[in-house]
C-alpha cells in the first residue's frame, strides 16, 4: 500500500512541478512572442533574453497591496481566485502525459504517466472539472460590486455554456473512434497509419471535429479571440477588474494552466498523443518512457505556442458574433463530424 | 477508509442541501447547490458509479447551475428579505411532512444498508458508461427516444414563449 501511495505522490509532485513551471515559461514566451509578432523587442533586460522577467513580475505582484473593494462580497471575492487555481490544477490529474511503458517504482507499477489511478471515465472527469472552470470568473465578476466586472462574469457564463456543447460533441467523435473513455486507449487507437500513408491521428480522420474542438477550447480557456469576459477595450479588465496583487496573479496563473491542459487535450484527442507519425517504436522501459514523454511535451509546446500565435494575430470577436459562431456554426459542424464518424465506423473506413 | 469518505461526502451533501434552502442570498443558494452536487458526485463515485458521478458534475454543476448564476446576475438579485407567506400553520404542516419524508428515507436506508457497512463493496458496476449505454439503447430505447422528443418540444415551446412579443 505504501508503495502505491508513494508512487501516486511522486506522480502528483511531478505533474504539479511540470504545470507550475510551465506558467512562468509561458508568461515569458507570451511576452517575447508578442514582441516578435509585433516587431518589437519585448522584455530583454532581466537575465539573458529577459528570461528572469517572470520572476521579477512575481516579486512585483507579491509586493503590491491587496485591495478589497468596499462593497464587495468579501468571502466570494477572496475565494474566487483560489477556486480558479484549484480547478485549473485538478484537471491535470487525469491527463496521461506518456505511454504506459511497464515501469515499476518501489515494486509498484507506474501504470502510465497519469496521476490518478486509471479512471474508467478519464475524459469525462476532465470535462466535468473543466466545466467548473467558469465559476471563478462568474464569482469574481459578481462579487466585485463593479458593473464592468459583472458584465465580464455574465459574458463568461453565457460563453462557457455555448461552447461547452460544441466541444463535448466534437470529442464524442474521438471517443467513438477509440471505443473507450480511457485517454490511454484513445492514444493507442491513434497509432499506425490510415489509408496506407496518413498517420492514423484523429485530426486526419475527423478534421472537422478537430477544428471544432480546437476553436471551442480557445473559447473555454478565454483566450483571444474569445476573451470577451476580459475585453480590455470595453470592460476595463472584465471579471478581474477589481483584483490586485496575488489574487490577480492567481487568475493569471489559472489562465496559463488551463492553456496547458487544453494543449495536452488537443494533443491527446486529435494529434496522436505520444505517437510519432509513420514510425512505430515500441515504447517500453525507460527509453520508451522518456521518448513518449518528450514527444508529448513537444506537441504540447507547439500548441502552447499556437495559443500565443493566435492571440497576437486574430482580433477579438463582437459578442453577438461569438454567440452566432457558437450556436450556428460550431454546433452544426460538431454534428456533421458526429455523423461522419458514425457512418465511417459503420462502413469500416476508420 | 472508503466508508469514512462516503459518510463525509454524504454529510457534506446534506449540510449544503440545507444551506441551499435556508440561506437568504440567492448567490449563496446556488453555490451551496454546486457543493451539494459535487458531494453527490463523490457519493456516486464511491458507490462505483463513476459515469453517473461525472455526468452529475457536467450536467448540473457545469451547465444548469451556470445558467442559474447567469439569471441571478442578469436580474441582479442580491437578497431575499422575507421568506414564505408568513402563515404559521402552513409552515408547521410543511415541516411535519418534510420530517416524515426524511424519517421514511432514513428507515428505508437503514433497511437497505447491511450491518457490515457493505454499501461500497456490494455496489455493482451498473453505473459505469458501458452498462448505462447498453441499457439506454436496448431495454429503455423507447423511453430514451421519447425523452428526446419531449426535450425538443420543450425547446420549441421555450423559443415560442421567448419570441412571442417580438412578432
Amino acid at each position: 500500500v505504501w508503495a502505491e501511495v508513494a508512487v501516486i505522490g511522486i506522480k502528483l509532485a511531478f505533474g504539479l512541478a511540470v504545470l507550475l513551471t510551465t506558467v512562468p515559461i509561458m508568461v515569458w514566451v507570451e511576452r517575447r512572442g508578442s514582441a516578435l509578432i509585433q516587431d518589437r523587442l519585448g522584455p530583454n533586460r532581466v537575465g539573458p533574453f529577459g528570461l528572469l522577467q517572470p520572476v521579477v513580475d512575481v516579486v512585483k505582484l507579491i509586493a503590491k497591496e491587496h485591495i478589497l473593494p468596499a462593497r464587495a462580497d468579501r468571502w466570494l471575492f477572496l475565494l474566487a481566485p483560489l477556486f480558479a487555481v484549484a480547478i485549473a490544477l485538478s484537471t491535470f490529474i487525469a491527463v496521461p502525459i506518456g505511454a504506459d511503458s511497464g515501469l515499476e517504482l518501489f515494486g509498484h507499477p507506474i501504470d502510465g504517466w497519469i496521476v490518478a489511478p486509471d479512471l474508467n471515465i478519464g475524459l469525462l472527469y476532465i470535462f466535468a472539472i473543466a466545466s467548473l472552470g467558469v465559476y471563478p470568473l462568474v464569482l469574481a465578476g459578481w462579487s466585485s460590486a463593479n458593473k464592468y466586472a459583472l458584465y465580464g462574469g455574465i459574458r463568461a457564463s453565457a460563453q462557457a455554456i455555448s461552447y461547452e456543447l460544441a466541444m463535448t460533441l466534437a470529442a464524442v467523435g474521438v471517443l467513438m473512434a477509440a471505443g473507450s473513455l480511457h485517454l490511454q486507449q484513445v492514444v493507442v487507437a491513434q497509432g499506425g497509419t490510415w489509408l496506407a500513408y496518413l498517420p492514423h491521428w484523429n485530426v486526419v480522420t475527423q478534421p472537422i471535429g478537430a477544428l471544432v474542438f480546437v476553436v471551442a477550447v480557445f473559447a473555454e480557456t478565454n483566450r483571444v479571440p474569445f476573451d470577451l469576459a476580459e475585453a480590455e477595450a470595453e470592460l476595463v479588465a472584465g471579471y478581474h477588474t477589481e483584483y490586485s496583487s496575488l489574487s490577480f496573479a492567481a487568475f493569471y496563473m489559472s489562465e496559463y494552466i488551463h492553456m496547458t491542459v487544453a494543449s495536452a487535450l488537443i494533443t491527446l484527442l486529435y494529434f496522436g498523443g505520444w505517437n510519432l507519425p509513420w514510425v512505430d517504436v515500441p515504447l517500453t522501459g525507460w527509453p520508451g518512457a522518456i521518448l513518449s514523454l518528450s514527444v508529448f511535451a513537444f506537441k504540447v509546446a507547439f500548441f502552447l505556442w499556437f495559443f500565443v500565435w493566435v492571440r497576437w494575430t486574430v482580433p477579438r470577436f463582437r459578442f453577438d458574433q461569438l454567440m452566432a459562431l457558437g450556436w450556428k456554426v460550431m454546433m452544426p459542424l460538431a454534428v456533421v463530424n458526429f455523423l461522419w464518424v458514425g457512418a465511417a465506423l459503420a462502413l469500416g473506413y476508420l | 477508509v472508503v466508508t469514512w469518505f462516503f459518510l463525509a461526502a454524504a454529510v457534506v451533501a446534506v449540510i449544503f442541501a440545507l444551506v441551499a434552502v435556508v440561506a437568504r442570498s440567492a448567490m449563496t443558494n446556488v453555490l451551496a447547490l454546486v457543493v451539494m452536487f459535487f458531494a453527490m458526485a463523490a457519493v456516486f463515485a464511491l458507490l462505483g458509479m463513476d459515469f453517473l458521478a461525472a455526468v452529475q458534475v457536467i450536467v448540473y454543476s457545469g451547465a444548469i447551475l451556470v445558467l442559474f448564476l447567469f439569471v441571478i446576475m442578469l436580474l441582479n438579485i442580491r437578497r431575499v428579505d422575507r421568506l414564505g407567506s408568513g402563515r404559521a400553520a402552513q409552515a408547521l404542516v410543511g415541516t411535519l411532512v418534510a420530517a416524515g419524508v426524511g424519517a421514511m428515507v432514513l428507515v428505508l436506508a437503514g433497511l437497505l444498508v447491511p450491518e457490515n457497512g457493505g454499501v461500497l463493496r456490494g455496489a455493482t458496476a451498473a453505473g459505469t458508461a458501458m452498462p448505462i449505454g447498453r441499457a439506454l439503447l436496448s431495454t429503455h430505447l423507447f423511453a430514451f427516444e421519447f425523452i428526446t422528443l419531449l426535450l425538443v418540444a420543450a425547446i420549441v415551446g421555450a423559443v415560442y414563449l421567448g419570441k412571442r412579443d417580438l412578432r
